[in-house]
């Protein structure tokens, strides 16, 4: 080896501390090194060995998720995950957690988080097609609600809008488990063709090790290990590790890279993310069995005397590190100079298996590769899995005052009304192919150029969750799986983001295996595998943790853009029939939460195999072009699903009255899994008899028709004012900021 | 009829805008980057949305500067038919071809969604294939579009009939429940005294396509490729 | 040499931003705000040392892309290095 070790500077145990480090991790550092670390590997070992970086609490669990199927070309552990939709088109996707820095700093919290899921897919050699995401704020009138609200919405719409992406879908949710900790999930989705998809694998020594896009500051030094930190009363201190998005350059960085990826002059190309360069290096590296030894003074910086410290640990944003075939550095330099972008040649591969990085005439690094890629500390942490709450019988949920009343109260909730607000600062049709916009079950693509699309939806029900982590987790799958299946998607794989508390706490970690538990069982029984996601821990402010959050981002596949269902019926007349069970289940639904204001009981059972069977049937029957409208039964019930048909469609409907043994009350909000609403020209008889012919229970709900929703001669609900509570709340909630 | 699309850092709408003129007229435009002296021989010339420059110090601002911008504006001064759409109206108005700015939305807010739009001119190279007082639906998609101009410049372009397009009502009404961005006069499109120079705020090439969910833009290209063919 | 150039809007031209500044000051208690108008704040650091013509320079450079003179005003000083 080459270089000698490099200079010790005074690290100690404590300092070690401070970088997150346990005592025992320090010590395996030592004996991985066989001396003390210098001031900028120990900086290296804290952020590599971060639970951020690392997943040490996770992976032995996330190991039990399946990851392959016919579709899948990449699973988790490359940028993003890679599935096949015929043709030679392929999808990469992912989601990822930005947590903590948008609570910072909400805007560009929110603006990097998009930005860096963005990166993870074009670097594969995709063209980013659709943003969603997923975010969870606290009570609406905590008072930080409003302005995290206003910043994480303006951030994302600031940089997805610049960039030119359409943001098309997402969730948000209000509780109060989220006041000190928010939850902003931004998914990306992007096309590519299957013999263009580029790696991280370094593979080949003495090859340019190529800097390219932003120059490198001081932002977000210890990002990593601030990810993965629970919050406590000074954490207000920590705003000036915030990074701060720039979308113009990202833009020239997705079409420059683009550009360069249509040549063969790419051998692995790695985005510079959570610990920027350091953990790019040694990710490419890893992965291609060589070595790599920087030239730290190449790389472009922006601020004057900056050490190999901060160089290897910026998280400065939009910047990329590839290794080129040789000869092909000038070819690369020419495009990213056209795009207005910094090219440096920063290193070179070798075959010494170390990371090396001199700085200023000084060997401020050496580390063995394999060693500080795959070393990093797992743990099977304790855990206990709550008991499951009772299931609450129907007959015991106290009715409403009236129908009309709890209707009223839910429609212009929080939780369930309009919110068009939010996704009308998102520009959701840039590119010109957003055939279903924000609003629906899932928000639908074209794959440019052909008749296929590409259907995309994120959900998951945290207080499902809550009461019982593997049901919720259960839920959570199927509910993507059956949003995607109520546009007549096939549904293809997910991506997860793993959201919760200090895993350090049995409680927690009892939370985050029933969750993976439950999601196992889904993905298995639905065909539906992980193909890429994140981990966020210790989501908790002095010791009060987030609700477990698996929030779960799904694609699938539409082959013929003529066979779209929409939620809005089309026409009057249009019988509306109901697929699924009605079993009038209230446990931890929002009726009772927002009418009885409790969260009490377990939540709705799943039952995957007629899930699978009923989602098969309505699938059919949209390529059929047997319907004219489709959506999913969830948040809120019946009613709910009913208001926002017609809404969509500003149509009332004329329901027939209900004939059964149930509370009228647990019939209409009651949140029963595995249920659809399909609108239809016809009498709907065939569809009876098509559903019991899969073993699934239907019945015909009534006909669209005039300017209300109605039902027998006693319940009229005008649309106008279903409309006005629907859309108002959440302009009316937000304008005084 | 010969188009060009010009692209400049940031543009977004630029393969939007191609699509629509490939389907629309038949002729798939060059795509010009902003860094070329000369615009190829064109009948038309297309300043896309997008952000130029990321829109940083003021929308079109730097955009208006780049070295394409003083071929454009010889071009557009001989005549040569000028569209800009969103950032291109901003570019527009930042090379003074157009009057007028383009500020903040007065909600602060970016707004994306349908909006009305009442055809004040049907005898325009850009609005032929409209009937005066139609009122049609298209996409906003915008930060900075709300439109300002001093008395004097309003009335003037009031005077001579050069605003095309005005944000309306379902009944053609004008007001400001139907403004969203505060533009004066509720104008959403304003055409230069040639009568060869369009911009405006809505995106005609988001709404051109039935499989889209419209197709109200589609007259604007047909309207064009009548005009210069 | 370096030039601290601010940059304003015109007066009559209606300034939303401030607008909603100010509204934001009253919803926090602060009274006494009878207007708001913002603006830009920028900062050149120039080579040219000779006052006269880093003026012209810096004159021109608003003229032509700083400021937007249709509803823009904008001064500056120079300070030299």
């Amino acid at each position: 080896m080459a270089s000698g070790s490099p200079a010790v500077a005074h690290v100690t145990p404590d300092l070690a501390a401070e970088h997150g480090l346990s005592s025992e991790e320090y010590a395996h550092l030592l004996d991985i090194l066989g001396r003390a670390p210098s001031l900028t590997e120990l900086g290296i070992f804290s952020v590599m060995w971060s639970e951020h970086c690392s997943y040490k609490s996770s992976k032995v669990w996330l190991r039990l998720l399946p990851t392959e199927g016919p579709r899948v070309i990449q699973g988790p552990g490359e940028n993003a995950g890679v599935v096949d939709l015929g043709d030679g088109d392929a999808a990469i996707f992912k989601m990822e957690s930005h947590n903590h820095p948008s609570f910072i700093e909400p805007y560009q919290g929110a603006a990097t988080g998009v930005g860096g899921i963005m990166r993870d897919v074009f670097t594969m050699g995709a063209r980013p097609v659709a943003n969603l995401n997923a975010l969870r704020f606290g009570e609406p009138d905590h008072p930080k609600t409003r302005h995290l609200v206003s910043g994480v919405v303006a951030g994302i719409g600031g940089y997805g809008n610049c960039i030119g992406v359409p943001t098309v879908g997402g969730e948000v949710n209000f509780d109060e488990g989220y006041n000190t900790n928010i939850l902003v999930n931004a998914m990306c989705v992007g096309l590519a063709r299957t013999d263009r998809i580029f790696y991280a694998a370094a593979k080949g020594t003495g090859h340019s090790v190529v800097y390219v896009g932003s120059k490198t500051g001081r932002d977000g030094i210890h990002g990593a290990t601030m990810a993965s930190a629970e919050f406590n009363d000074d954490t207000e201190e920590k705003r000036p590790t915030v990074q701060v998005g720039d979308p113009f350059t990202e833009k020239l960085l997705v079409e420059a890279c683009l550009e360069l990826m249509a040549t063969d002059a790419i051998i692995a190309i790695q985005d510079m993310g959570a610990a920027g360069l350091t953990c790019s290096c040694i990710e490419m590296a890893d992965k291609g069995g060589v070595g790599i030894d920087l030239d730290l003074d190449a790389v472009p910086t922006r601020e004057q005397g900056m050490s190999a410290y901060d160089m290897m640990l910026s998280e400065s944003q939009e910047r990329m590190l590839m290794v080129l075939t040789p000869g092909a550095e000038e070819i690369a330099r020419a495009v990213f100079t056209k795009w207005g972008l910094d090219f440096a040649i920063v290193g070179i591969t070798t075959d010494t298996g170390r990371l090396v990085a001199r700085h200023k005439g000084e060997t401020k690094v050496d580390v063995p590769i394999d060693v500080l890629a795959n070393s990093a500390p797992e743990y099977k942490r304790p855990w206990v899995l709550p008991e499951p709450p009772e299931a609450i019988d129907p007959s015991d949920v106290a009715p409403p005052e009236s129908i009309e009343a709890a209707l009223e109260a839910m429609i212009g909730s929080p939780h369930l009304c309009s919110r068009a607000w939010v996704w009308e600062q998102y520009d959701h049709m840039v590119m010109a192919d957003t055939l279903v916009r924000p609003g629906g079950d899932a928000a639908v693509v074209r794959i440019h150029g052909t008749n296929k699309g590409l259907a995309a939806t994120a959900d998951v029900t945290p207080r499902y969750c809550a009461a019982d982590p593997r049901e919720g987790g259960k839920q959570a799958v199927a509910e993507v799986w059956r949003n995607l299946t109520a546009t007549g998607a096939e549904p293809i794989a997910i991506t997860d983001c793993l959201n919760f508390g200090n895993p350090e706490r049995p409680e927690i970690m009892g939370q985050f295996v029933g969750c993976i538990e439950g999601m196992v069982e889904a993905c298995n029984t639905l065909d539906f595998p992980v193909v890429s996601g994140n981990v966020s821990l210790y989501n908790e402010t002095n010791g009060q943790a987030i609700p477990p959050t698996p929030a779960i981002g799904g694609i699938g596949l539409i082959p013929d853009i003529t066979q779209i269902a929409r939620i809005a019926p089309t026409a009057p007349d249009q019988n509306l029939v109901l697929i699924g069970p009605e079993r009038g289940h209230l446990g931890q639904s929002l009726y009772m939460q927002i009418v009885l204001d409790a969260k009490l009981g377990a939540p709705p059972p799943v039952d995957l195999e007629a899930e699978k069977r009923a989602g098969d049937l309505v699938r059919s029957l949209i390529r059929e072009d047997g319907v004219a409208a489709v959506h999913d039964i969830s948040d809120g019930g019946l009613l709910i699903a009913l208001c926002e048909m017609a809404l969509a469609g500003n149509i009332g409907i004329e329901l027939a009255p209900y004939q059964g043994n149930l509370p009228l009350h647990a019939v209409l909000f009651g949140e029963d899994q595995g249920r659809y609403i399909v609108a239809v020209d016809g009498d709907g008889q065939d569809i009876l008899t098509r559903a019991s012919e899969s073993g699934l229970p239907a019945r015909l709900l009534g006909r669209t028709g005039g300017d209300a929703i109605t039902m027998g001669d006693e319940s009229v609900f005008p649309l106008a004012r279903l409309r006005e509570l629907h859309e108002g709340w959440l302009p009316e909630h937000m304008r005084t900021i | 009829m010969k188009s060009s699309v010009i692209v400049f850092p940031g543009s977004n709408c630029d393969r939007d805008v191609a699509v629509s003129l490939e389907q629309l007229t038949g002729h798939a435009p060059a795509m010009v980057w902003h860094g070329e002296a000369v615009v190829p021989d064109s009948d038309l010339i297309v300043l896309p949305g997008g952000f130029s420059y990321g829109d940083y110090l003021r929308s079109g601002a730097m955009a208006a500067h780049s070295p394409i911008m003083t071929d454009i504006i010889a071009k557009a001064r001989a005549g040569v038919a000028v569209l800009g759409i969103c950032n291109g109206f901003q570019v527009l108005t930042e090379t003074r071809l157009l009057p007028g700015i383009l500020m903040r939305n007065a909600s602060l807010k970016f707004i994306c969604r349908d909006v009305l739009l009442r055809v004040e001119r049907d005898d325009t190279i850009f609005t032929n294939h409209y009937t005066k007082g139609d009122v049609i639906r298209i996409p906003v998609a915008h930060h900075d579009g709300n439109y300002f101009s001093d008395d004097d410049t309003i009335r003037a372009l009031e005077d001579e009939g050069r605003v095309v397009l005005r944000y309306c009502d379902a009944d053609g009404t004008i007001g400001e429940d139907s403004n969203p961005n505060g533009s004066r006069a509720n104008i959403a499109g304003v055409i230069d005294k040639t009568g060869r120079i369009l911009g405006l705020m809505p995106h005609p090439e988001r709404l051109a396509d039935e499989a889209l969910g419209g197709t109200d833009g589609a007259p604007m290209f047909r309207s064009l490729l009548e005009a210069l063919h | 040499m370096k030039a601290r150039i601010k940059i304003t809007l015109k007066n009559g031209v209606l300034d939303p931003q401030g607008k909603a500044i100010a509204n934001a000051l009253g919803a926090l208690g602060f009274d006494g705000v009878d207007g708001v108008r913002q603006g830009k704040y920028i900062e050149l650091e120039l080579s040219e040392s000779d006052p006269k013509r880093a003026e012209a320079e810096v004159k021109a450079m608003c003229e032509q892309l700083l400021a937007n003179t249709v509803i823009e005003n904008y001064q500056f000083e120079l300070e030299p290095a």
